[in-house]
This record gives C-alpha cells, structure tokens and sequence, in this order.
C-alpha cells in the first residue's frame, strides 16, 4: 500500500466519527435544538461500545451499546429542555460534564484493556483496483453505515414530509403548532437520533479507529462536530465535504509530525483547533447578513394557552 | 396526560430563593441512588464527599484555597452570561493568564527583582486573559461566528501552548527533565495570609471582585445595561445599549478574571508552571455561576459548596477507592437540577388529561 493511499485511507477514518456525530446534531438543530452536549454523548457512546465489544466480543454489539447510551444521556437533555424548558446552551454544557464524569466512572477499569477492531471488509477483486480499490471498497462497516445515513437524511430533509415537518418546526414552531403537529414530540425524537448518532461516532472511536479506550479520547471531536454544522449551513452535502477537510487536516497533522518538520508537535496539534476557528470566522463572514440557521435554533418553545 | 408547562404571572420570590437549596437536596439524593448502585453505602460516601471536609482546619482551609479561583471566574462569567454572551473558554483564560504572569517570573528568575514583580505578574495574568477571551468576542461581533465554540476551541490551544512551553523553552534545566519551570522566587509568589497554611493572599483579590461585581451589577449604568441586554434585547436597542460594545466589554471582564485566578493558582498554591494547573476550574465555574443565580453573593456561597465537592472527591479517592470522576458526575447532576430548579421560577408544570383540553378547544 503506498503512502497516499495509505493517508487517503486513514483520512475516511477520521472523518467518520465527525460525520456521524454532525449527522445527528444536523437532524436535532434543523428541528431547532441547540444540543452542546456532543462531546459528552460521543465519551459516552465511546465507553459503552467499547464495554459492549469487550464483553461479547461483537463489534455490531458494540456499536449497539454506543447507540443506546447516546440515546441515554440525550433523553435527559430533551428532558430538561424541551420537558422543562431550560436553557439549551447551559442544559448542553451539563451533559458533557456529566457524559464526562460518567464515561470516565466507567470507562476506569477497562483502561488498558484491549478488543478487535472492527474487521474492514474486502471486496475481490474491487478492492484490487489500484489507489481507489480499497479506498471505496475496503472500509469498515461503519463507514458505509456513515454514508448511507447522510444520503437518507439529505433525501429526507429535502424530498419527504417528514423533512419538511422537521424544519417547519426547527424555523417556526409555533406555526408547527397552530397547524396541529407536536412540536415537543418531533423535537425530542430529533434529539434521541442526534444522541445516538453521538453514541455512535464515539464508540466507532474504540471500535474502529483504535481497538482500547483512553479517558478523554474523544479530544474535542464532539465540539468540532459543532462546528461542522455552522460549516456546512445545515446543508448535508456540505457536511460530507467539512467532515473529509477536517479529517483531512487531523491526518496530515499526525503525518507532519511524524517526518519532523522541526515545529513543535503540540503547534501540530493545535492545527485542527485553529482551523476550526478559521473556518468559523471565515463562515460567518461570508454569510454577514443572511443567516441561513433554522430560525428557532436554541429557543425554548413553550404553547401559550 | 400529558406534561405541560404554564408560564407563571409573576416570579415566584420564595422559589428564586429555594430553588438553589432544593437543587442540592435533589443531588444528593440522586448520589444516594449512584453509590448504592456502585455498592457502596450512601450515608457514609455521602458523609465523606459533604460533611467530613468540614469537620477539620486543613481540609477547610482547601476549601477556600478552592474556592478563591472557582468564585472569581464565576463572578465574570455571570456578567457575561447576563448580557446573553456565552463564555465557554475560561479555562482556556485561565490557562493563558497563568502563561503570561509565569513568564515574567521566569524571566526575572534569580535577579533578584524588586516587589515590583509580583504586582506586575498579576497585571500580566489579567490582560492576558482579558486580550484571550476578546478573540471569540471580536469574532461574535465582527463576522456573528459563534462565541461558543471558538471560546472552547481556544482552550484546547492554550493547553497545548502550557504544554509546549513547560516541555521546551521555559522547562527547568535542573528538573531532572519534568515538564516544569523552576520554582518561583520568593519575590514571584503570593504571600500566605496565615503562616504555615495554604491560605494566600489572592483571596483577598477574590473577595474583591465580589464586591466590585455587586456594585457594577446593583449600583451602575452599566450593570443596568447588562441586565437589561440580558433580559430584554428589544428594549435595549430602543434604550439606545449597543449589545456588541457590551459584548466585548463582559467578555473582556470575564477573561481578566479567569487570567488573573490563573497567575494567583500558579504563583501562589502551586509555586512553579507545570502542564496542569487547574482541574477544570474553567469549566466548574459555569456552575457555580448558575448554581449562585449570576449574583456575585450567590456565587461566593456556591463556589464554596462545590469546592467541596472537589475536597470531598479527593478524600473519597482514599478512602472510599472511588474515581476522581466521580466528582464530574456530582457536578454534571448538580448544573442539570439547578437549571431544571430554576425553570419552576418560570413555569408551573401541570398534568394535563386530554379529555379537559377538548373542553377548552374550538368546538
């Protein structure tokens, strides 16, 4: 395998987790919740999956268990701000304290523990075709899966009623609600599915990406998922497109590191952080004077009676 | 049956007051329920986390040299949060005051300075902080990027700035290669307030902004202006407030104070720049903000509860072999009941049947 391939490879790898964590935040924030909450659902679903891996040694078991918890500890977040209310932005910065404190609680005695990672499938002979071969056709499940739901949700949104109750809520809910739908109803599902999106891109973080789990492995990657969503305008197109660029950029980080440039590693490091900002910046310049957010993103709805 | 919430006529004063009590009565009972399930007794973990820390004068006096930099952040952050701007990154504020007031003492080590290095090392921490915590700021009220994130963005880039610094150029060459600057003059550290204790004289500075925080807040303009940018935008605009100037300002407030609690950890408890000076004071003082309901008086008595709780951890990692996450989770169930607490001030929730809606609907 040569090294672009090689890069190319480990490019999809780390742009997955993104995409599947921005996929779900992109669905809950289009039905107009603000969940900050990512970087502690993703923890979560990172222990959990890696606990369900160990314990059956199934990885699609695994993935299960990142899922489940995901949901868990997004269920709570509905709770308290679609139940109560709350503050999105405060409400948000809870749960990853708390997913933090709890993936941490009980991700303590499987540090250094090992299990299989998820086995990559290879197609005959397409994975054969030079430099694309296995690039398109000899990924891990999980990738695939990745795909598949941003293509269904793109569909979604745009072409079903379902999309178009989904963002009729997130821009205008109280019109949502004098047209009869519930408004709490839809947002809490959008927030469920975002929560296990989470889930799922942390456990693919010990099931796929590195087969042990470390506390604070996630390493911001929910906050830049976030980001993702300004990046791609709430559009999932652009969001494969912002998820491959940041993975991008996280890889050849790494791969600038190791052949020594001579500037300090934790300067590298910092690279897809400060990208991050740049993009943000950049984004929001662009688009000074028409946001292109759902309307009632990270306002509480409450029907007056 | 459905649940539902009704907006109240007016606040509930006796609620504003309980609310915060009533938080922390649902938290520990909530720990209840978590140590059972971890098979351990609840009284007696409880007792170890809430009630043994205040039982003898070490242990109180960690309290408070916990709580000196958790109050002090908090103080800003309720400014901000008041004015609706979200400062996130104080930890990362944090981290860039305490660069900034270490590298004078690093510089100056071993001339023997005048007692001008001190003074000026806190400035330093201040302005840094205050200059970092404008980033996120400018880039809100510039281009409308969202503060949230870059403030957050910002303190996994001031980490990995600590981290280099203490690894390369500032590591103490007779350090038998820890990731650490030598240990600060004696001109370069805070003076204790009680000889022979932890106690130092930054928590003076810390009672000092609570003071000058509940008179910008009660007594001024422009703590009129906070509240009302906060509360109402709309009437704000009318009134003539320009939200971005007060932005910049809260922010800039806020950042100051992060720095400044930085500068006074490492130059006064810890003693040297080391890669982790703060376990997550940054972050812990969210809640504390809310938890003293973004009144500085409120958020002198909380950050002193949940300096407990980080006194109460350490205690539990020995005796009871729990992990120091479990503070995490005690903190995490806390913000999330005083924010729910806090909704009760608002709403009244009623259960409502289906059949008495059909009454009050169009037929």
């Amino acid at each position: 395998m040569g090294l672009i391939e090689a890069i190319l490879l480990s490019i999809v790898t780390a742009s997955t987790p993104l995409l599947l964590a921005a996929s779900g935040e992109l669905i809950a924030e289009r039905a107009g919740v603000l969940n900050l909450g990512v970087e502690g659902m993703m923890l979560i679903g990172a222990v959990c999956g890696f606990a369900g891996a160990w314990a059956t040694g199934s990885t699609a078991i695994g993935a299960l268990c990142g899922i489940a918890a995901g949901v868990a500890l997004s269920a709570m977040f509905a709770l308290a701000t679609i139940g109560l209310a709350i503050n999105q932005v405060a409400a948000g910065l809870a749960l990853t304290i708390l997913g933090t404190g709890l993936a941490g609680l009980i991700g303590a005695p499987f540090v250094g523990e090992n299990i299989i990672a998820a086995p990559h499938l290879w197609l005959p002979w397409l994975t054969d075709v030079p430099l694309i071969g296995k690039l398109l056709f000899g990924q891990d499940a999980l990738v695939y899966l990745a795909i598949g739901l941003i293509a269904a949700i793109a569909y979604v949104l745009a072409r079903t009623r379902t999309g178009l109750i989904l963002r009729a809520v997130g821009d205008d809910p109280a019109s949502a609600h004098a047209l009869g739908y519930n408004v709490a109803a839809i947002r809490t599902l959008a927030v469920l599915f975002g929560g296990g999106c989470a889930g799922l891109a942390g456990a693919y973080l010990t099931l796929a990406y590195t087969p042990f789990y470390a506390p604070g492995m996630t390493a911001g990657r929910g906050w830049i998922a976030l980001a993702l969503v300004v990046f791609a305008s709430w559009r999932p197109g652009r969001l494969v497109a912002g998820a491959i660029l940041f993975g991008a950029v996280s890889i050849l980080q790494l791969h600038a590191q190791a052949i020594g440039l001579g500037v300090p590693s934790q300067l590298m490091s910092a690279l897809p952080y400060l990208a991050t900002v740049l993009v943000l910046v950049l984004i929001s310049r662009v688009r000074r004077g028409g946001s292109v957010a759902p309307a009632a993103l990270g306002t509480a709805f409450v029907p007056e009676r | 049956m459905s649940l539902v919430l009704e907006r109240r006529s007016e606040r509930s004063v006796a609620l504003a007051l309980a609310s915060p009590l009533l938080a922390i009565a649902l938290t520990l009972a909530t720990m209840t329920i978590v140590f059972a399930a971890l098979g351990q007794n609840p009284a007696a973990a409880l007792a170890v986390y809430f009630i043994t820390p205040l039982t003898d004068g070490y242990s109180l006096q960690e309290i408070a040299v916990k709580a000196s930099p958790l109050v002090m952040i908090a103080v800003g952050l309720a400014l901000c949060y008041r004015a609706n701007a979200w400062n996130i990154g104080a930890e990362g504020q944090l981290l860039i005051g305490a660069i900034a007031g270490s590298g004078l003492a690093v510089m100056m080590h071993g001339t023997n300075p005048g007692p001008w290095l001190l003074p000026v090392m806190l400035l330093a921490g201040a302005l840094a902080g205050a200059a970092y915590a404008l980033i996120p700021a400018l880039c809100k009220v510039k281009f409308g990027a969202s503060e949230i994130l870059i403030s957050l963005m910002l303190v996994y880039v001031a980490g990995l700035l600590l981290d280099y610094l203490v690894r390369g150029p500032w590591r103490d060459p007779a350090g038998f290669n820890f990731p650490t600057t030598a240990e600060f003059d004696s001109a370069a550290t805070l003076p204790l307030l009680i000889a022979g204790s932890r106690v130092h004289a930054g928590l003076i500075l810390t009672l000092i902004a609570v003071a000058a925080a509940t008179v910008l807040l009660g007594r001024t303009l422009k703590g009129f202006e906070i509240r009302v940018v906060g509360t109402a935008p709309r009437a704000a605009r009318f009134a003539g407030f320009n939200a971005d100037r007060l932005v910049l300002t809260t922010f800039a407030i806020s950042g100051a104070l992060a720095g400044l609690a930085g500068i006074i950890e490492v130059a006064g408890p810890i003693g040297h720049l080391q890669p982790d000076i703060s376990p997550g004071y940054g972050f812990t003082a969210i809640i504390v903000a809310f938890l003293g309901r973004l009144n500085p008086l409120g958020i002198l008595a909380s950050g002193l509860f949940l300096a407990l709780t980080f006194i109460g951890g350490e205690q539990a990692q020995i005796a009871l072999k729990l992990p120091q996450d479990m503070t995490g989770v005690i903190q995490g169930i806390l913000l999330f009941y005083v924010l729910a607490c806090d909704s009760l001030i608002l709403y009244r929730i009623r259960w409502r049947s289906p059949q008495r809606k059909a009454l009050h609907g169009p037929h």
